[in-house]
């Protein structure tokens, strides 16, 4: 398939886009149960068992799945604060800011890794 | 008799270096739209109020101002929704102004001929094999966006495009998006260049205010992301696929 589109767009914005999928679909659930179902007593508090998340925490599929939890919201998070910056008027420091914001997005990438699969 | 009170931003590059505002205060009648009362003033009052019109039916895409602020098509917009209170009419946002209300254009036509607003074959086919077909359900895949009549309402609603004249703005994307999604049309690829450019979509930080000022009930913004997801996946395709086309 020839490359029709020829900057990194499409990298940034589709990080932002699966991001913000997963921060609309999972994030709510997990507020939900973490935040709110452990504060009024719908979940037990020994869901969230340090002994118990530990264990759990050894199946690779939960460290993908909270791998991507974390760190494609990242970029979502990323990617809108940037052009809200850029909104706000820093338009003339469009690059030392995509670095910044692209920049921590990939900090916690890499310190989530480091947490989960090392 | 009942009057309004219409306040006009003036601009006369020849006789003055800013613009200023006027007052003219003239009779009103329920059914008036905008456009009604800056004829008016231009015929009974004063002659050198300058503004662009042609249909008074919201067909030609002509007298597209700001007025109290909103981006509006001037005949389509009845004074009796503001009155008692005053109308105050501007050039339209984020276009530099020739003459009084007649903003400069030239920046939206050269971007409307970057993407090609026309079928594109790579072949035609002879006369004799006949016309191209087309199913319903093709034709509402693209029919909405092909309402567009070029106004230019929503480049003064777009604060991206206010912020950056470099980006390609809503209509003409909406526009790029109306031709790709028509089952006759073979141009993708030469389009994809102009709307896939760090200029073209991926400016757009889906503000959604060029939907929502469409005076033809045409939907940019969908273009636009619609636009994003497809050259999204095409681009990630591109990588892990090479070889397909």
């Amino acid at each position: 398939m020839a490359v029709r589109v020829k900057t990194t767009d499409p990298i940034w914005w589709g990080l932002f886009s699966a991001g913000g999928t997963l921060a609309a679909f999972l994030l709510p659930v997990h507020v939900i149960v973490t935040g709110v179902g452990i504060a009024f007593g719908w979940v037990s508090p020994q869901v969230l068992a340090y002994q118990r998340i530990t264990a759990l925490l050894e199946n690779p599929l939960l460290q993908i799945y909270l791998f991507l939890l974390i760190s494609l919201p990242l970029f979502h998070w990323a990617h809108r604060f940037r052009f809200v910056l850029m909104d706000l008027g820093l338009r003339s420091l469009k690059t030392p800011v995509a670095v910044l914001c692209y920049g921590v997005a990939m900090v916690g990438t890499l310190l989530a890794a480091l947490l989960l699969f090392f | 008799m009942s009057t309004i009170k219409i306040t006009v931003t003036r601009y006369n590059p020849e006789t003055s270096s800013e613009p200023f505002t006027q007052s003219y205060t003239i009779p009103y009648k329920e059914d008036m739209v905008v456009l009604d009362a800056l004829n008016y003033i231009k015929n009974h009052v004063d002659g050198t109020l300058t503004h662009r019109w042609s249909c008074r039916m919201g067909v030609c895409g002509s007298c597209g101002m700001m007025v109290n602020g909103d981006a509006k098509l001037t005949c389509a917009t009845f004074l009796r929704d503001y009155y008692p209170g005053e109308v105050q009419v501007d050039p339209l946002a984020h276009f530099p102004v020739i003459r009084d209300l007649v903003i400069d254009m030239s920046d939206f036509m050269d971007k409307l001929l970057e993407i090609k607003p026309w079928i594109i074959r790579s072949e035609e086919k002879p006369l004799e094999e006949g016309e191209y077909l087309q199913s319903p359900d093709e034709l509402n895949l693209y029919k909405q966006f092909s309402m567009c009549i070029n106004c230019m309402i929503c480049y003064s609603a777009c604060p991206v495009y206010g912020h950056d004249q470099s980006f390609l703005g809503p209509a003409a994307i909406a526009l790029a998006h109306r031709y790709n999604m028509d089952s006759r049309d073979e141009g993708q690829d030469q389009r994809a260049e102009i709307i896939g450019s760090h200029e073209g979509i991926w400016e757009c930080t889906f503000v959604g205010e060029c939907t929502r000022v469409c005076p033809e009930h045409v939907d940019p913004a969908a273009a636009i992301q619609r636009s994003k997801v497809q050259l999204t996946k095409e681009y990630f395709l591109s990588w892990m696929w090479p070889w397909g086309n």
